[in-house]
């Protein structure tokens, strides 16, 4: 591959159990180029590149640096070959200082000496454009303050091959943009520049080549000025799709879930929400934009009876009735016995929405359990329903009796989005349903989504992709530190827009602190 | 009569605070030792036996060996089990609650057994004692004496005593101002990220709790030689093991600290004593006074949730790198 190869990955395979998560995978990068690895989840990217930077050890296969074999049986191997990795969920203490996060695992200079390393990491921010306070905890930091220091981490060892694993998925559009500059600014450089992520419009405005993986696979590499993004797509998903999200103008709409002036304190003592407002319409969906931590999550478990508000009403209008019933500091099962049909796909599938250890039909009788009359249990409908789901949203399973846990996460999914719907709700929350989810599962959940607003039921979405969020959604509302920023018409609205408004008022919010 | 109190409280302070400096070197690796009450246990008896073993086998004891021989076998004692502790858990990755647990029954069980018919092995009879050796190891520094109430609270302890103060400030520099002490703070707060920062985990933890495990030893060894007078009794050592754990929590992960706390536990320990006309009944609620403020600092510290005040974020947890 010529002279200017920075890394060479030749015939790379490794195996979980009898499992391949690499077979066979071929990768070289230049120097001073940035190469996109793209792929669904599952395909093997991360994996690949923790046999680069020393996490994983490969089965078989080899590495070359520079052109010379190399060994990297360790993170150190990997410093040593200046190889950096920028993880996907950052690596850092949270109660040391940036820069002793930055120099730790450093030994050839013997002393234990901080001043230095301020100097030579504002000397690195100065280079490449970022400014950071070497002595802030990274526990005050934000996201993209750490990923900062990751960086930095990783130049001051003097890295040359620089693998950033999904940097973007937390970031705002304006943090991504200033992003990507820096990592243009390190190309110019002469750094060879790795970048997993599975946007495609991130892809192409950035990387000089593609290279994508599918279930482990090698599948080519392709000229980023000579591709598109259908190409791309069904070179990752080994068909074609259909990319486009389908959305039908909101019909007979009516207020259904009226939030007033809400505000929330968690038990930590800090304000998460502040004088929220907002009107959930029937046959809409609402989007809900925000940086993680924004308060979406407290926001949907307020309405679904799991927080204590300190101040507000939320107000549910019942459609057949017409009655209207306050919600505020009522418990889930209070709500439900009110006959208001509410239902929550929370963001922690494992954690809040299903038991791993029991099987589906034991999951589904989670919901309905208070329905039975016996002391014993009947397990004849939730075997049903759970067989119905399986069936109408193909769930890929041995067969009814096997615990959640082992199913992927798409098809855990899919079982509790369908046991949720199986309720014919009037609200329907979902938080981040897509997230960990290939591009089918996706739009699996995105066409139920669709099927509920036609239903007549109020969709509430929590997203993070502003371009999903966008296509999908009728309104947006964007959270910045707990409030309300905007709401905007999702047909005419922008990213950037968007985007700005998840950073509103943040400002203020740290003025306040200091 | 203060200066009685002082020293008494010292005296109590300071098996704990061999144990607890051990400890939390130990914690700061993300080990969660509960063995430490067997260790130290087996710190004693481990020296104890040393002790008897040399003095039983020459006829005038050299005063070098009567120190060295049971210091030397307390530490090999204590580190021996910290070892198996770090066996089990580190490599083998079994539950640390569990295993220290057990390490505890095993270490109090062994120094009862052998404390206790250690004599009758060897056919002396009589209770285990090693009178000569201990007088060594109490022997106070040479101008206590001579300087009244001030020398009782400063000079008047055996070598032990300073041992552990320099110790537990020699753990608070190194864990403060030493790359080895910032690499092992990372290894116990998030040893993933230690591990892609090119520190070897795994020796980190290993060295930290078999150093960890040497240290409490010595304060067995301390209680046995220095404080009881080198004589054995059954159970003698009591619950200052778990005492030593409290310690850490009440110390906030700082050897420093611990150096204060461990004067504090011992004082409240034996504050019962100064109060007359107690029963059997309150004097236990007494003893119960070390861990009643144990907890509320533990609700101090969990109400303020200062990040700097809590536990090593990964105490407890098994680290396994190819975990998916």
């Amino acid at each position: 591959m010529g002279e200017a190869s920075a890394i060479e990955l030749k015939n790379i395979t490794k195996a979980f159990g009898n499992k391949f998560a690499n077979k066979d995978v071929c990768l070289t990068v230049n120097k001073g180029e940035i190469l996109s690895v793209l792929g669904e989840n599952g395909s093997g990217k991360t994996t690949l590149m923790n046999m680069i930077s020393g996490i994983y050890y490969p089965d078989s296969g080899q590495i070359f640096i520079d052109g010379e074999e190399a060994v990297i049986r360790s993170p150190k191997d990997a410093y040593k070959y200046k190889i950096g990795m920028i993880h996907q969920h950052f690596k850092l203490v949270d109660v040391f200082s940036a820069a002793e996060n930055i120099i730790l695992g450093l030994e050839d200079e013997g002393k234990f000496d901080l001043k230095s390393a301020r100097a030579k990491v504002s000397e690195i921010g100065e280079r490449y454009g970022f400014a950071i306070d070497p002595d802030k905890k990274v526990y005050e930091m934000s996201v993209s303050e750490k990923q900062t220091v990751e960086i930095i981490r990783v130049l001051y060892r003097g890295a040359d091959i620089l693998i950033l694993d999904e940097p973007t998925a937390v970031l705002t559009p304006q943090e991504t943009q200033k992003l990507f500059d820096i990592l243009r600014h390190m190309r110019d450089d002469g750094k060879a520049i790795i970048i997993i992520t599975h946007k495609l419009h991130e892809v192409l405005s950035l990387s000089d080549r593609v290279s994508v993986l599918r279930k482990g696979e090698y599948v080519g590499t392709v000229n980023t000025v000579e591709t598109t993004e259908n190409q791309l797509t069904e070179m990752m998903v080994g068909k074609k799709t259909e990319l486009n999200i389908h959305r039908d103008l909101p019909v007979n709409t009516a207020p259904r879930l009226v939030v007033e002036d809400i505000s929330c304190i968690n038990r930590e003592g800090a304000t998460v929400l502040r004088d929220i407002s907002f009107t959930a319409n029937s046959g809409e969906i609402l989007g809900i934009a925000g940086i993680a931590g924004s308060g979406q999550r407290e926001l949907l478990e307020s309405i679904a009876g799991l927080q204590k508000l300190t101040e507000g009403r939320i107000v549910y209008n019942d459609p057949k009735s017409g009655e209207q019933e306050d919600l505020r500091d009522k418990t889930p099962v209070e709500i439900r016995d009110m006959g208001v049909r509410l239902s929550f796909v929370p963001e922690d599938r494992l954690g809040m929405g299903l038991v791993g250890n029991m099987d589906i039909v034991d999951n589904m009788m989670l919901r309905s359990y208070r329905r039975g009359k016996s002391m014993f249990v009947r397990r004849k409908e939730p075997k049903d329903l759970a067989e119905d789901i399986i069936h109408r949203l193909k769930v890929v399973t041995p067969d009814a009796s096997t615990p959640v846990r082992r199913l992927s996460g798409g098809n855990i999914q899919k079982i509790l989005v369908g046991r949720e719907i199986a309720s014919s709700p009037k609200v329907l929350m979902a938080a981040y349903p897509v997230r960990g989810l290939d591009i089918n599962a996706s739009y699996t959940i995105y066409n139920l989504l669709n099927e509920q607003k036609k239903n007549g039921v109020a969709v509430i979405y929590v997203g993070e992709d502003l371009d999903v969020l966008l296509e999908l959604c009728d309104r947006i509302m964007v959270l910045s530190g707990g409030s309300v920023s905007g709401i905007v018409d999702a047909r005419t609205a922008t990213k950037e827009q968007i985007g700005l408004l998840m950073t509103k008022s943040r400002e203020v919010k740290n003025g306040e602190a200091k | 009569m203060f200066a009685t109190i002082i020293s008494k409280a010292v005296e109590q302070g300071i098996p704990l605070l061999f144990g607890s400096t051990g400890e939390i070197l130990t914690e700061k690796s993300g080990n969660l030792n509960l063995g430490i009450p067997g260790i130290m246990y087996m710190g004693g008896s481990a020296g104890i036996i040393g002790a008897y073993l040399y003095e039983r086998a020459v006829q005038v004891p050299h005063p070098a060996l009567c120190i060295l021989i049971p210091l030397f076998a307390s530490l090999a004692g204590s580190a021996l089990l910290a070892l198996i502790y770090s066996f089990l858990t580190i490599t083998l990755r079994a539950n640390q609650n569990v295993t220290g647990l057990a390490l505890t029954t095993f270490g109090v069980g062994f120094g009862d057994f052998f404390g206790g018919s250690l004599t009758k092995i060897f056919g002396d009879g009589g209770n285990l004692s090693v009178k000569t050796s201990s007088d060594y190891f109490k022997t106070p520094l040479p101008f206590a004496d001579d300087l009244g109430a001030l020398g009782k609270m400063l000079f008047s302890y055996g070598f032990l005593a300073y041992l552990a103060v320099i110790i537990a400030l020699a753990a608070a520099f190194f864990l403060k101002r030493t790359r080895a002490g910032l690499h092992l703070r990372a290894v116990g707060e998030n040893p993933a990220t230690a591990d892609a920062a090119g520190i070897n985990v795994t020796k980190y933890k290993y060295l930290a709790t078999c150093i960890g495990g040497a240290i409490a030893g010595l304060g067995g060894l301390y209680f046995i030689m220095d404080y009881t007078g080198g004589s054995w009794t059954n159970g003698g050592f009591g619950d200052r093991g778990w005492l030593a754990i409290a310690l850490v929590i009440f110390a906030l992960w700082k050897p420093n600290v611990g150096i204060l706390g461990s004067f504090i536990f011992g004082g409240l320990y034996i504050a019962y004593s100064y109060i007359s006309g107690l029963s059997r009944s309150s004097i236990a609620i007494f003893n119960m006074l070390p861990y009643l403020v144990t907890i509320l600092v533990l609700v101090l510290t969990s109400v303020r949730r200062k990040k700097e005040t809590q536990p090593p974020e990964s105490l407890g947890l098994a680290y396994f790198r190819e975990e998916r």
